[in-house]
């Protein structure tokens, strides 16, 4: 597939072999919905290119507007827009109109029972959990063979629990479908779970595009470094000794990074929360981290097995330790301590907006 | 004074105005005894008024229904220039005096109106005919309907549309199997608006087109009529009419509380 939108702040193109699906992460008002919207023929670009399978479904250049029912895109809806006044087989139904009329009810059913949903093929959609209602919105939208597979942030309404199962439903799902798949979140985890590929849209321009891992890793942006669950710190670089590239931040002291910084000047400086060591705030400078910087604790939260402490070190910064740690340290808000990391853990990336 | 004065200005408002508008209803079954009711009824007058007005109110919402739910799916689903100033023109009837109505339906269709030639040419007589008890029917009360389905159109969600869209359905499937189902409850209290209104016409349909038993004379028009000469059987005529419309009332209550609960809005009665 491969898309080129245009509106007034949109400005994308995608492509995804069938079978892989495709994420594309933003904030809120970047123009997501809307690329999926186009996709679906829900929306008409001012100008643009949208095709599937060697069949064009839009082009301003040739006049080309297949309309959504001639597309054919199965799209769950980010609230699903499950038809209230019908039951559950009857929504799976709507969309099987190529199965003769008698064995609809069959074929739904039976699709129903693949999805979990056996037993609630009379059910409203309003009885259901929030599980069951995006299992019902698959099954629609899988029911009648779609050519592409669209996803409005999938799983932001489900609850932490329904989450993982629905990932691994989503991406064998997807696999099986055998079609292409885009889905839209701003929430990056949910992209990396999900997706084999990761576009970052920002103020509708697509700013970053690769597998969830290498995003991680190599930022090209501030924003892309913030998305990923990097710690951004803004800040003037120079050329230092050695190769290494020195960073006088915005909030005071400096971080050297491994990086080179091609733009000199005002620049951001991304780690990963894991990558940031705690150690008491009189402790002897040992060992060979570059970075370190003295910190003040605003808050601790434990996540899972880690620990995560807010800093104040002129400039907000998150450590990620263990549970162990916060004992030793004695980590309580108002705590001193002195931030350590590596300047090869340490990323420089240009400033933008974001 | 005491601080609890102004509830009892409250309570004492509120008595006043219950009992300043059911009286004249409770009155007219009071006045008219079940005997005296039954026997009324048997008028060939007042029977023939109410089966002109049970055919042609039937009729008039049968075309409002047809026109005026396209009409209002347009309206509720699609921005152009100039949709507010349409939904305007099309709740005018609503503010014109039923007598104004009148006069506007001759000088439209009458014999020398703008398209009486066009009319005539059509074969199609209007004036102190049935057909004009309906065209007048039709003119008051389509923007009761047309109105309250709008409200209920735009109550759908749209995302539900798309959906049918990307599930294989035209936009005119979509329309019959999602959109109309979706916004049942507010067409049929629009319905039952609009019926209620037809039943009570009566200045537009006696300018237009007169009231001659079993021709034009719908229920009230017999009513006045009766009114002078046996007020028995005009209060027994009234005493039909206030249960139907009663009875009206409370299908528009009962479906507009059935929205209500969905969390979908209906518009004010005007």
């Amino acid at each position: 597939m491969d898309t080129t939108l245009r509106d007034l702040n949109l400005r994308v193109e995608l492509s995804v072999q069938a079978g892989r699906t495709l994420a594309i992460v933003g904030p809120s008002g970047a123009g997501k919905t809307s690329v999926l919207r186009a996709v679906a023929g829900l929306m008409r670009p001012r100008e643009g290119r949208v095709s599937c399978a060697g069949r064009t479904w839009f082009d301003t250049a040739a006049g080309v507007d297949e309309p959504p029912e001639v597309r054919r895109c199965g799209y769950v809806f980010q609230d699903y827009a499950l038809f209230g006044h019908m039951s559950a087989w009857r929504n799976v139904a709507y969309g099987l109109r190529d199965v003769p009329r008698s064995e609809r009810h069959a074929a739904s059913t039976a699709l129903l029972g693949r999805f979990g949903l056996a037993g609630l093929a009379d059910a409203r959609p309003a009885t259901l959990s929030g599980g069951e209602r995006q299992r019902l919105a698959l099954a629609r939208a899988l029911a009648s063979g779609p050519r592409a597979l669209l996803l409005d942030e999938p799983l932001s309404a489900l609850d932490a629990s329904t989450r993982a199962r629905s990932v691994r439903e989503l991406r064998s799902l997807a696999e099986e479908a055998a079609v292409p798949a885009v889905l839209v979140t701003h929430d990056f985890e949910e992209a990396s779970a999900l997706a084999d590929e990761v576009a970052v849209i920002e103020d509708g321009r697509i700013v970053q595009q690769g597998d969830p891992d290498s995003l991680a890793a190599e930022p090209a942006s501030a924003f892309v470094a913030d998305l990923t669950g990097s710690v951004v710190l803004t800040g003037r670089a120079s050329a230092g000794a050695g190769g290494v590239t020195e960073v006088a931040l915005d909030g005071g002291g400096i971080a050297s990074s491994t990086d080179a910084a091609a733009p000199t000047g005002q620049v951001a400086v991304a780690v990963h929360p894991w990558e940031v060591a705690l150690e008491p705030a009189d402790a002897a400078v040992e060992g060979s981290p570059r970075n370190r910087l003295p910190a003040t604790v605003r808050s601790v939260t434990a996540v899972g097995n880690r620990v995560r402490v807010g800093l104040d070190a002129g400039q907000p910064l998150v450590a990620e330790v263990t549970p162990a740690a916060r004992e030793e340290l004695g980590l309580r808000p108002g705590a001193r301590v002195t931030a350590v990391w590596k300047a090869s853990a340490t990323r420089i990336v240009s400033r933008g907006d974001g | 004074m005491s601080r609890r004065w102004f509830p009892a200005v409250l309570v004492a408002a509120l008595v006043l105005a219950v009992a300043f508008l059911t009286l004249p209803i409770a009155a007219i079954f009071l006045e008219a005894g079940p005997g005296e009711l039954l026997d009324s009824l048997g008028d060939d007058q007042a029977i023939d008024a109410l089966r002109l007005s049970l055919i042609t109110t039937s009729i008039a919402l049968a075309i409002i229904l047809l026109v005026g739910t396209p009409a209002a799916y347009l309206l509720a689903t699609r921005s152009f220039r100039g949709r507010d100033a349409v939904t305007t023109l099309v709740e005018l009837p609503l503010v014109v005096p039923p007598a104004v109505a009148g006069i506007g339906l001759l000088a439209a269709f009458g014999p020398s109106g703008l398209l009486g030639g066009a009319v005539e040419d059509a074969g199609v007589r209007l004036v102190f005919e049935t057909a004009g008890v309906i065209v007048a029917l039709v003119f008051v009360a389509s923007p009761f309907y047309v109105r309250q389905a709008q409200a209920a159109f735009q109550a759908v969600d749209p995302t539900w549309l798309g959906a049918s869209r990307t599930l294989g359905a035209s936009e005119a499937r979509t329309f019959a199997r999602v959109a109309i189902p979706a916004a049942a409850p507010g067409l049929a209290a629009g319905m039952a608006l609009a019926w209620g209104r037809a039943l009570g016409e009566f200045g537009a349909t006696l300018v237009f087109a007169g009231s001659f038993q079993g021709v034009t004379q719908t229920a009230p028009l017999a009513i006045v009529e009766l009114f002078g000469s046996d007020f028995d059987a005009a209060l027994a005529l009234s005493a039909v009419l206030v249960a139907v419309s009663a009875a009206l009332l409370a299908t528009v209550k009962l479906f507009t509380r059935g929205r209500e609960r969905r969390g979908a809005g209906v518009a004010g009665l005007a």
